[in-house]
Formats: structure tokens, C-alpha cells, sequence
């Protein structure tokens, strides 16, 4: 090897980058944050129940439930017996940090491989009060060459921090959904980590309608070429929610694709959605393609939406690289057109707001959804738009 | 029957250096039957006409009146007086991200009917619609204008046109931007319209080539927010000769 190649090489291991936080699974690696951090700047800490500070995570109001297609396994599994830690994930905030610490056990979903199943395995995760603060950690595995949809569906109140790992093997394919549909109540703070293997696909999609505040932090690697990672968000934030998408794609292998669209609504007195899209592409990673971008619509005044992406790029051989960020009220000239072919305001609204998510709604792509968050969209839209008019 | 009076219409709008008037005094009443052609320069404020017709809320009418058969329009919202009978073809019609055509027509006729289409015959309606104007059936599946080229934007205004039959159709430049092909069958599609009825149509254009096709009764040349000049079809054979050259130095 020659001293440039393994510069190179070496280059993979380590890279200065304000994208790549450190990440630990000591604690006293991660002090309780004062709200002035870059990580922690948009997200209301003193909403968060103490669960970035020292709030016991021991509480156990939750229930979980499963609906699994036969062959795929869902089971509870001591932390000692688990295959926790198979993603990579490595805390990179104290929240995660302390889940990582109090959990017991760690749930497992695994798909087998060349397993192929339409029907998708779905877990409810049900919290069924904020009193005490509890943690969780979810494991998911897709076998090499398996094709399956995975979602996970949060109700209730609750005060929860979660860690969610996702392992996609070489060549699997494998779409899974977090649908955020908590009582307004609730807080929830999950960091998820994806390892995408060779020629693996993850379509990653997250749903967020519900709670006080709930923030989720999404990071993938590869580990291997020709992985590819679509995520897909929508958010609907209502008056006085805190609704927060932080993403990290990390490209950390040749040939490699991630694309992603997020999309929210924002109604209501002190609605706040933020949203941050990172993109690292590495030396190695030469060959890729990456975009990114988000879309806000605000409804009414009072709202407010972070939208930062941020791409940063150590190769010069990339196929592409983009991204858009918007934020906008309703477009006077499309509630025109409507309704200069007779059509009311308030159908024009609905009209439009439904056609913001409506491409998003079918490249997410999972029937078993698609009503529900047709139904999810009305609902949100008789609480203002309709409303006041 | 219907008739649409414009009667001393002053129009303007509000610019970083405040308000600018681009209407001003515009008299025209187009009554059941009759189609006119406003031919004017560009610039001259025939798209402002249209708006203000239709109630775009960026065009302020500060003094004058529209009538349709003798209610007033401008009391009227948007929807409202697509709902009385007035129709606007636009001159640049808007994309409407994630709402189909098909979508997107259906409700129109649903809310100017003041009931949902019978789903068996609407559905061939549409179709046989499209087909007059030569669009692909699949256009229905698409999302509203997005993507479309200048001339099937146009189309697209056409098979509304047809769909929602109104009483009385402004038309602002549907003739631009569409060759000679395209010309003809947006044309016979308002000639379609016209024969459904006593309708009223303002033909809102550049050039006279569309003339050629949908025969004007009356002709207005507009110029600096008025009508300068009226007559009848000759008026345009006038303007394609000698071009606008007298009526813009006249106005100033
Ligand atoms: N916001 C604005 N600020 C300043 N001027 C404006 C504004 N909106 C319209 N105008 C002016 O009003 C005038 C009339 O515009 P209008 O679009 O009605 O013309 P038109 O006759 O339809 O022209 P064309 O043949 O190009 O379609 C133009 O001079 C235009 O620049
Ligand atoms: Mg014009």
C-alpha cells in the first residue's frame, strides 16, 4: 500500500467534520445540555420532563403490542442476550446515552432471510401516562435479500426515550415507518440508527401528527456499495407542538443513494416543526448521489419552521448532489385558479393542502397507511383551516 | 341570456412605489350571443381587465361596476362569480402540485352544478372533452397544469371551458404560445362553446391570426388602460396591416 492509498484508507476512520458528532456510550461524555448546544438549540428542554437532564427512566407506562406476518419474529430479548449494538448506533446525545444506560431489554423484530411479505409487521407501542419517564430500545433486522415493511405506531401519553437501530443486510429491501400519533400530551425523544448493507434498500419513513414534543434523530451509514436510503417525513405540527426531524446520511461507501423529502404543515398558535438535513459524502464515497429537501406550509399566523439542511462533500467524483429547503404560506395564485372554476375557499384550501402531501402520501407507498393519513390530513385540517372559514 | 357590463372600470395596484392605476375607464358591455376581440398592445392592461373581471385579489377596482344580467359582480367573491356564469381561459394557467385533473374538474363541476356529476356519464364526458382537444386521456391521472407545455395548459383551459359551460367566457390570449395546429382546435373548441348558446365571449389577444378562426362581432383596440377605438371585424384587418402605431400615439 502506498502512503497515499492509505492516507485514504485512513481518511474513512476519521474525518473533521461538524456533521460527525463523537459519539459515546459513557454519559459523563454527554453533560446535560443548557439549550445552546448546535444539537439542542431549536428543541424546548424544559418541555422535555428532565429526560435530557436526570429524570428516572425506570417507569413502565407503556404496553406493547404486535401484529407480525408469519415468519417474522417479535420478541422481548435481556439486554445480555440481545443482538444490541448490530447497527453501529453509538450515543451522540445524552437522551440516547441515558436510554442506552436504563434499558433492560431490547426488543427485537426480525425478518428472515429472502423473506418477501406484503403484509406489514406492526408494533403499537401504547404509553399509558407521563408521570413516570420510561426507555426503550428497539432492534430491527432484515435478513439478506428479505423484502418486508415494518411499522411502528406510538398512542397514548407518554415520556419516552428510545433507542431504534435498524440493520438492512446486503441486497434486503426493507420499509420502515415510525408513525408518531400521540395523545397531545405526550414527549417523546428517539435516536435511530440504519446500517445499510450492500445493495440494500431502506425506504425510512416518519409520521409525525401527535404530542408535545417530539423529536427524532435519524442517522444511516453503509456498509457497503450500492446501498441506497429514501426518507420520507410528514408532519402536521398543531398549536403549541414542538415537532423536530434531525437527519444524518452518512455516506460512508461508493455507488450509495440517499434521498430525502420531508414535508409538514404548520397551524396554530406556537406550532414550531424544525428540521435538519445532514448529508456527509467521504472520500470513499465516490459515485454517489444524494438529495435533500423540505417543505413547509404554513396555515396560519404564529407559526414558526427551522428548515437548515447542510451538505458537506470530501470528494470531488459525485454523480450528484442537491438540495431545497422552502417555507410558504398558501399560494395566493393556485387558490385563484381553483377558485375561479367555482370551487370555495375552503374546499380550494383543502384542495391544496391535500395535493402538498398527496405525492409525498404515494411515494411513502405503504397501502395500509394510505387512508389512514389521507383520514389524519382532514382531520388536522377541520381544526383550522376549515374552521375559520 | 346573459349580459356582462363593464361601465368606467378604474383598476390599479399596489407597487413598491405605491399604488399605479392601469384601468382607466374601461366601458364595454357584451351582450348574449356576441363574442369581441380586445386586441391592444403589450402592456396595455388586458390581462388586467380579465383579473379584475374574475376578482383576482391583487387588482383593486376603486370606482366603476361589472354587471352580469345586472347583479354586481365585484360584490362577489372569487368563486361566486365562477358560480354566476363568468369563465376566465388564462393567459398563464397556474400548476396545482398533488391535485389531479381529474380531481380538480370533477369538483369545479360539482361546486358550479351545486351537485356531484352523474360518475357513469362524467367520466365520458371528460374523456370525449379531452378528445375534442386532442389530449391524452392520461392527463386526467396528472396533477393540475404541472408539468404541461405551454399549449396544453391552453387545451386544458379549453376542455374546462367546455366542461363547465359557463354564460359568459374571457378568454386572455388562449392564442399564445400554440401553433398553427394547436390554433385551429382551440379555436373550434370556443366555436363548440359558442353554439351551446346564447354565450357571451371576450377574446382577449395580441395578434389577429385567432380572428381568423372565431369571428369577432366587435373589435376594441386597448390601449393605456381604455378602449381607444371600437368597430367590427374590419377594426382588425386595420391592426394587421398597420399595427398599433396609431392608436399608441394617439393615447399619448
Ligand atoms: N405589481 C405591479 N407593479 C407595477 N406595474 C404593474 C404591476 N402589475 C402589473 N403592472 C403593469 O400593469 C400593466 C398592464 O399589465 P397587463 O398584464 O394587464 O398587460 P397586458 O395588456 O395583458 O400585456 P400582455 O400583452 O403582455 O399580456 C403593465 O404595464 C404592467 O407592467
Ligand atoms: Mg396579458
Amino acid at each position: 500500500m502506498t502512503a497515499e492509498v492509505l492516507e485514504n484508507a485512513l481518511e474513512v476512520e476519521k474525518v473533521e467534520s461538524h456533521l460527525h458528532p463523537e459519539g459515546s456510550f459513557d454519559l459523563a461524555d454527554h453533560p446535560v445540555p443548557v439549550g445552546t448546544e448546535e444539537i439542542w438549540r431549536f428543541t424546548p428542554l424544559k418541555r422535555l420532563r428532565g429526560l435530557h437532564a436526570d429524570a428516572a427512566l425506570d417507569g413502565d407506562a407503556f404496553k406493547v403490542e404486535v401484529d407480525l406476518p408469519e415468519g417474522v419474529t417479535g420478541t422481548s430479548v435481556a439486554v445480555a442476550d440481545s443482538a444490541r449494538g448490530a447497527s453501529g448506533l453509538v450515543p451522540t446525545d445524552r437522551v440516547s446515552a441515558r436510554a442506552w444506560d436504563a434499558t433492560t431489554s431490547v426488543f427485537e423484530v426480525t425478518i428472515p432471510e429472502e423473506f418477501t411479505g406484503d403484509q406489514p409487521a406492526t408494533l403499537h407501542l401504547i404509553g399509558t401516562g407521563v408521570e413516570v419517564a420510561s426507555a426503550g430500545h428497539l432492534l430491527v433486522r432484515a435478513g439478506k435479500f428479505s423484502r418486508s415493511t415494518v411499522v411502528v405506531e406510538y398512542t397514548g401519553s407518554a415520556t419516552w426515550a428510545e433507542n431504534v437501530e435498524i440493520v438492512v443486510e446486503d441486497g434486503a429491501d426493507l420499509t420502515f415507518v415510525t408513525l408518531h400519533d400521540w395523545a397531545d400530551d405526550a414527549v417523546h425523544l428517539v435516536s435511530q440508527h440504519a446500517r445499510v448493507g450492500r445493495d440494500a434498500t431502506l425506504k425510512h419513513v416518519a409520521i409525525s401528527f401527535g404530542g408535545d414534543v417530539v423529536r427524532s434523530d435519524t442517522s444511516a451509514e453503509y456498509a457497503g456499495p450500492g446501498g441506497s436510503v429514501e426518507a420520507l417525513g410528514l408532519y402536521f405540527a398543531d398549536e403549541g407542538q414542538h415537532i423536530e426531524h434531525r437527519l444524518f446520511v452518512d455516506h460512508t461507501a461508493p455507488k450509495t443513494k440517499s434521498h430525502v423529502v420531508y414535508k409538514g404543515a404548520l397551524q396554530g398558535e406556537g406550532a414550531h416543526a424544525v428540521w435538519i438535513g445532514n448529508v456527509l459524502i467521504r472520500k470513499v464515497a465516490e459515485g454517489i448521489e444524494t438529495y435533500e429537501e423540505n417543505r413547509n406550509l404554513v396555515l396560519t399566523d404564529g407559526c414558526q419552521a427551522d428548515s437548515v439542511p447542510n451538505l458537506e462533500i470530501e470528494t470531488g467524483e459525485i454523480e450528484g448532489a442537491g438540495h431545497a429547503s422552502a417555507t410558504g404560506r398558501f399560494d395566493d395564485e393556485q387558490l385563484f385558479y381553483l377558485r375561479s372554476r367555482g370551487i370555495a375557499e375552503a374546499e380550494a384550501r383543502r384542495l391544496v393542502v391535500h395535493g402538498f402531501f398527496n405525492d409525498l402520501i404515494r411515494k411513502i407507498d405503504v397501502p395500509s397507511l394510505e387512508e389512514k393519513l389521507t383520514a389524519t390530513v382532514e382531520a388536522e385540517l377541520a381544526k383550522n383551516v376549515l374552521k375559520a372559514l | 341570456m346573459a349580459t356582462l357590463e363593464i361601465k368606467d372600470l378604474h383598476v390599479q395596484v399596489q407597487t413598491e412605489d405605491g399604488p399605479k392605476e392601469i384601468l382607466k375607464g374601461v366601458n364595454l358591455t357584451i351582450k348574449d350571443g356576441e363574442t369581441h376581440a380586445i386586441m391592444g398592445p403589450n402592456g396595455s392592461g388586458k390581462s388586467t381587465l380579465a383579473y379584475s373581471i374574475a376578482g383576482h385579489p391583487k387588482y383593486e377596482v376603486t370606482s366603476g361596476s361589472v354587471t352580469l344580467d345586472g347583479v354586481d359582480v365585484l360584490a362577489m367573491t372569487v368563486d361566486e362569480r365562477a358560480r354566476a356564469g363568468l369563465f376566465l381561459a388564462m393567459q398563464y394557467p397556474v400548476e396545482v402540485p398533488g391535485v389531479s385533473v381529474s380531481n380538480f374538474l370533477r369538483t369545479a363541476k360539482t361546486a358550479i352544478d351545486g351537485e356531484a356529476p352523474k360518475l357513469r356519464t362524467w367520466v365520458k364526458d371528460v374523456n370525449a372533452a379531452m378528445d375534442r382537444v386532442k389530449m391524452d386521456n392520461a392527463f386526467a391521472t396528472r396533477n393540475v397544469n404541472e408539468g404541461f407545455s405551454g399549449g396544453e395548459k391552453k387545451r386544458h383551459e379549453i376542455v374546462q371551458l367546455e366542461l363547465l359551460d359557463p354564460k359568459v367566457a374571457v378568454l386572455d390570449e388562449t392564442d399564445s404560445g400554440l401553433d398553427i395546429d394547436a390554433l385551429k382546435i382551440v379555436s373550434e373548441g370556443v366555436n363548440r362553446f359558442k353554439e351551446n348558446g346564447d354565450k357571451g365571449v371576450l377574446l382577449i389577444t395580441h395578434y389577429t391570426r385567432i380572428l381568423r378562426y372565431i369571428k369577432p362581432d366587435f373589435v376594441h383596440v386597448f390601449v393605456n388602460g381604455q378602449v381607444a377605438e371600437e368597430g367590427g371585424p374590419e377594426l382588425a384587418d386595420e391592426l394587421e396591416a398597420n399595427g398599433y402605431d396609431r392608436f399608441v400615439s394617439a393615447a399619448v
